[in-house]
């Protein structure tokens, strides 16, 4: 791959950040910070003031290019412009001037009112905490968590697929009879069992994703590789004598991109939905950290009250802006894969 | 046969091009079709002219994507969502078929157009039974009962020469092989009786003895309903032997038009002479008839030049002239309708060979470097129950294979589908474990050694070119990526500045610019991805390299380019070339040794000489017979094959060619291996017939003296037949 290093004579600066690696550097600048910042808030210590900054740009940068390189789908590109949002919301959090999310000022107050010279966007809650500050904060936990649990049960369901579908024989039938039990279970009651059995946090949460989401993403993976091992160029790389891991990984893997690519923005949106769902449920992220989940849950009696509906309007809208940009960037994605 | 004429009802058909007042069948006038895609309009044919005469068979030959399907289509009216006529009419029988309605369309596209397609399964419903299928078609069209249909089904099945017509009739379509499924679409489409029958590529999927007997088949019909037909190719050999006109396309326009005597002989059209100067002819090696390749590639449809879309291509080009305008169809005078899209027809010597081939001289063989001993294959497979454990069959995928191949040399290996080649280059690449015997690499076995336990160096010794372009490249991958890997892997370099630079230098050597090593494979056109896959298998240094039929899959005026590449490389390292092939003419070019095989076995290896001069192994004889050959001076005796190919799963006990061979020993072949005997030093052929017979068989394809016409070659031939045993044989089997 000694070639492939070589970046090619590229028009514009954003036609160079689109080359896989800088995009995947962009994308760890962004990622790793925010991670370090939500799951290990306690370990990194004074390091939390500053964490975040690099972030912000890398973050703006990454949307640039996404826009630059999808802008022939008006669909993708709104679909990233509502998840790109909501993540730079969540990590510009800790440096706007925002209430303390936790602390109760006034209990409620409407939005758009004034209420000790404090003007209040979105109104407090029912224990008088400001809901601007809440909804940006959650927004924080739920992305975070949501991306995490998606991103490990896809790189597990993958390797399960590749191993099903490329090496075959045993390994798939051992492999595909565990995902059909696992998939036997309807998804919440698998949620619930594990949760309640670990108990709630959100690395169970990830655990739990895993185990619901991997089985069907075992077997997508494993229909794609069914599909592709049959090329000559696997071929080759066997008579190449490649081990049976470069093969999955370096040559199989790439080429079923694609779908993988568009299920995984679906699946982001599904694990959204279970995350707040779980929350909701009170098996998932605890208080009183904001969570869009808990902040439906908190507001649920209340908000039977017309006037006080917006402390359950507002992170509903929230969560359903951020899933339907996943939504829409899926269906940019899938359809701008179907042209070529 | 002749319940079959009486169904059709058809008077004898007349001769084409006689009687100038007769209404053409189908007539197309400057036709222009598009496609439209999101890139804008794709004019994909252009000014497209023809006149069916009733009884004429018209042959449309060009490379893939040039327009051929596209005029069958548009014939049909089936041009799907985003292609449209977009000027000139098509007169069926004298009508405009634009003006017709929808209801008079259906009546004339099922009754009097029938059209077979490439892939047989793609007009057979897998859900229905054969019978039915055909049956619905006399009932549809002509309001016959059910008996009645399913009669006229059984005539017409037999009239295709299907053997066993009830059992078909009772059989689902996925229960009999391609050819026959093939010959049941023909069936199909002559029940209605039609007067136009278009065939697109009908046997480009089929084996070449297969196709043999289709062609045969369309020939006959052709004579005996008077049906005209519209055969499209890509192969110039099959026209000559079908058609009475030839269309050449090129690039979305017809470049030349005429009888196929005209066409062939007296060629006026720049291009068709490059066609036929890069085909190889099964009679002539590549000393005596050197490969000319055209230079460069087809250009796509929205990127074509202005003026003559073959001027950049052309050695004839002359800038102000050639790229300057339209260039229109020209009469040619004083030959029958003969056209040609060249504005410098006057000018051009055509009797000076198109270009000059080189001639090189031949490297000297060396040591024996390959050496097959007895090798055997056999797959075991459960069939049956799922739950119980089924019967064991075993699949005898090779039998005892043995041969040598030396330092420098080719062998070819010649064989239809399902005849072992790829398990065998399987067991070669250390893919699969021989059952049996012996495959020695120098002095390593290689038979009961998989790929994971071989040491780098004999892995590098032993690379493999594949047959499909698109499949043969890793898409994620850049190509100079994907040659570093090997080069890297194989320990040729370790340096990375010295291994791009020799990926650099394989690529100079494939005659590819350097700048593709950082382009994608899908930047890239059919034969500049081979290329990308030689320079691969030779990254390593090979001393073997197994070339699976490395340019069947390309466009027939890039395929000289790359098989001469191939041959130069291999020259210049010496290395040991076995060439995979069903195309006799391909190998009789480039090959030095010939191994034939049939289901997994050798039927008869010898030099390149040997094997296409008699004595024949009788499965060579009919394989010789059966290659089409674009040549009208050569005359080639007639074989065709009746029989079917029996399973590998379940082979004779004896000869494996026993179920098709017309020389068959009844109660001898069926049973008793064949003995392998030696005609010369390393010219074997298992068979049982007496030396005397196989010494005494004619040759298979003849010069000669000057152009023949057509007719009356396909008269000689019938007259010719077979040997006296074979004709004997062929009538008893017809008899049966
Ligand atoms: N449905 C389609 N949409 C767009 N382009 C097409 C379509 N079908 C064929 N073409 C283009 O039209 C040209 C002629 O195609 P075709 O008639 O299939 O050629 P051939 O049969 O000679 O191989 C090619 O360039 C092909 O890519
Ligand atoms: S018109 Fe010119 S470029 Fe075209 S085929 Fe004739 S000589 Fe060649
Ligand atoms: S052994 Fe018999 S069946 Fe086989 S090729 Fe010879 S004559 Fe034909
Ligand atoms: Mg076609």
């Amino acid at each position: 791959m000694a070639v492939a290093a070589e970046p090619a004579p590229a028009r514009s600066l954003f036609a160079r950040l689109a080359q896989p690696r800088p995009a995947l550097a962009l994308l760890l600048l962004m990622w790793v910070p925010l991670v370090a910042y939500v799951m290990f808030n306690r370990q990194i210590g004074d390091l939390r003031e500053v964490v975040l900054l690099p972030a912000i740009p890398a973050a703006l940068l990454l949307y640039a290019v996404a826009v630059w390189s999808w802008r022939e789908s008006t669909i993708a590109v709104i679909g990233v412009t509502l998840v790109f949002f909501w993540l730079l919301l969540a990590l510009s959090a800790p440096y706007l001037p925002l209430l303390d999310p936790n602390k109760p000022v006034a209990p409620f107050v409407t939005p758009f009112t004034e209420k000790n010279g404090v003007f209040y966007w979105l109104g407090t809650d029912t224990r008088g905490r400001d809901m601007l500050s809440r909804t940006i904060w959650g927004c924080q936990r739920v992305i975070v968590w949501g991306i995490t649990a998606t991103v490990v049960a896809y790189f597990v369901g993958a390797m399960l697929g590749l191993i099903a579908g490329y090496l075959g024989g045993w390994w798939d039938q051992v492999v595909s009879f565990l995902a059909n039990v696992l998939l036997s279970f309807p998804v919440m009651i698998l949620f619930i069992l594990i949760l309640n059995y670990l108990g709630p946090s959100g690395f169970n949460i990830v655990i739990a994703v895993t185990f619901s989401s991997a089985p069907a993403i075992m077997r997508i993976v494993r229909g794609l590789a069914l599909d592709v091992k049959t090329r000559d160029y696997i071929f080759a790389a066997q008579t190449r004598g490649e081990s049976a891991l470069r093969i999955m990984v370096i040559e199989l893997l790439p080429n079923v991109r694609g779908p993988l690519i568009v299920d995984a923005c679906l699946r982001l949106g599904y694990t959204t939905v279970a995350i707040t769902t779980l929350t909701f449920l009170g098996l998932g992220l605890q208080p009183p950290d904001p969570d869009w989940g808990l902040m439906i849950k908190e507001a649920s009696s209340t908000a039977l009250l017309w006037k006080f509906s917006y402390m359950l309007l507002i992170p509903a809208l929230s969560v359903s802006s951020l899933i339907l940009g996943f939504n829409l960037m899926a269906d940019g994605l899938r359809e701008m894969s179907l042209r070529d | 046969m002749s319940m079959a004429s009486d169904a059709a009802a058809a008077a004898p058909a007349p001769k084409p091009g006689e009687g100038g007042s007769e209404v053409p069948v189908l007539e197309c006038r400057n036709l222009c079709i598009s496609y439209f895609t999101r890139a804008g309009e794709i004019p994909a044919v252009v000014d497209f002219n023809l006149k069916l005469m009733p009884g004429e068979s018209h042959g449309i030959v060009g490379e893939s994507g040039c327009g051929k399907s596209t005029v069958a289509l548009a014939i049909m009216q089936y041009m799907g969502k985003n292609g449209r006529i977009v000027g000139g009419e098509i007169l069926f029988n004298g009508r405009d078929m634009r003006e017709m309605n929808e209801e008079e369309l259906r009546q004339i596209r099922g009754s009097q157009i029938a059209m077979v397609y490439q892939e047989p399964m793609a007009s057979l419903n897998p859900a229905m039974r054969v019978g039915d299928q055909l049956a619905e078609v006399p009932i549809y069209h002509d309001g016959a009962t059910k008996e009645e249909a399913l009669a006229r089904a059984r005539a017409m099945l037999e009239s295709v020469r299907l053997p066993e017509p009830d059992r078909i009739l009772r059989s689902y379509p996925h229960q009999i092989s391609g050819g026959q499924q093939q010959r049941v679409v023909i069936a199909m489409a002559l029940l209605s009786s039609p007067k136009l029958l278009l065939l697109d590529e009908p046997t480009t999927a089929l084996d070449v003895t297969v196709e043999a007997g289709i062609v045969d088949l369309i020939r006959e019909i052709a004579d005996e309903y008077g049906t005209s037909m519209i055969y499209i190719s890509h192969n110039l050999g099959l026209i000559l032997e079908t058609c009475d006109r030839i269309t050449v396309m090129y690039s979305g326009e017809a470049v030349e038009v005429g009888t196929v005597n005209d066409v062939f002989d007296a060629m006026r059209h720049p291009y068709t002479q490059g066609l036929f100067a890069s085909i190889p002819l099964p009679h002539a090696d590549k000393n005596a008839r050197p490969l000319v390749a055209i230079t460069g590639q087809l250009p796509l449809p929205h990127e074509r030049p202005p003026g003559c879309n073959f001027g950049p291509r052309c050695d004839h080009f002359l800038a102000g002239l050639c790229d300057s305008g339209e260039i229109p169809m020209l009469p040619i005078t004083g030959d029958d309708r003969h056209y040609s899209r060249c504005v410098r027809i006057e000018e051009i010597d055509w009797q000076a060979a198109a270009g000059e081939g080189i001639v090189k001289s031949a490297a000297p063989p060396g040591d024996v470097v390959l050496k097959v001993d007895e090798m055997t294959k056999h797959y075991e497979i459960e069939e049956g129950a799922i739950f119980f454990a089924g019967e064991k069959k075993t699949v005898k995928a090779n039998e005892r294979l043995s041969f040598e191949a030396r330092e420098a040399e080719t062998v070819a290996i010649v064989g239809e589908s399902g005849c072992g080649k790829s398990t065998f280059a399987k067991v070669l690449m250390g893919l699969e474990e021989a059952t049996s015997g012996e495959v020695l690499l120098g002095n390593v076995e290689l038979g009961k050694m998989p790929v994971e336990k071989r040491s780098p160096e004999t892995i590098a010794k032993l690379q493999m070119i594949f047959q499909n372009p698109f499949d043969t490249l890793n898409p994620s991958h850049t190509v100079g990526g994907q040659i570093a890997r090997v080069i890297k892997k194989f320990g040729v370099e370790k340096d990375e500045e010295k291994i791009n630079q020799r990926v650099l230098e394989l690529l100079d050597i494939v005659k590819l610019p350097r700048d593709f090593a950082k382009r994608r494979p899908r930047q890239l056109s059919g034969g500049q991805k081979q290329r990308v896959g030689i320079a691969r298998a030779f990254a390593g240094n090979p001393s073997v390299v197994i070339a699976d039929e490395p340019v069947s899959a390309l466009d027939v005026s890039v395929q000289a380019a790359v098989t001469e590449l191939l041959m130069d490389i291999q020259r210049e390292n010496r290395t040991t070339l076995l060439f995979i092939s069903h195309d006799l003419s391909v190998v009789r070019y480039l090959a030095d040794r010939i191994v034939v095989m049939y289901l997994g076995q050798i039927m008869e290896q010898g030099t390149t000489e040997e094997i296409f001069s008699p004595p024949y192994h009788p499965y060579t004889e009919a394989l010789l017979s059966a290659v089409p050959i674009a040549d009208t001076k050569v005359k080639k005796r007639h074989i065709v094959l009746s029989g079917e190919i029996p399973s590998a799963s379940n082979p004779p006990e004896g000869c494996p060619f026993c179920t098709r061979c017309p020389y068959v020993i009844e109660g001898t072949c069926e049973t008793v291996p064949p003995p392998i005997r030696a005609f010369g030093p390393g010219h074997l052929i298992a068979c049982h017939l007496s030396e005397e017979t196989l010494k005494a068989m004619q040759p298979v394809i003849q010069i000669g003296e000057g152009p023949i016409p057509a007719e009356a070659d396909r008269d000689a031939e019938k007259g010719e037949q077979v040997s006296p045993v074979a004709a004997a044989e062929s009538e008893r089997r017809s008899d049966v």
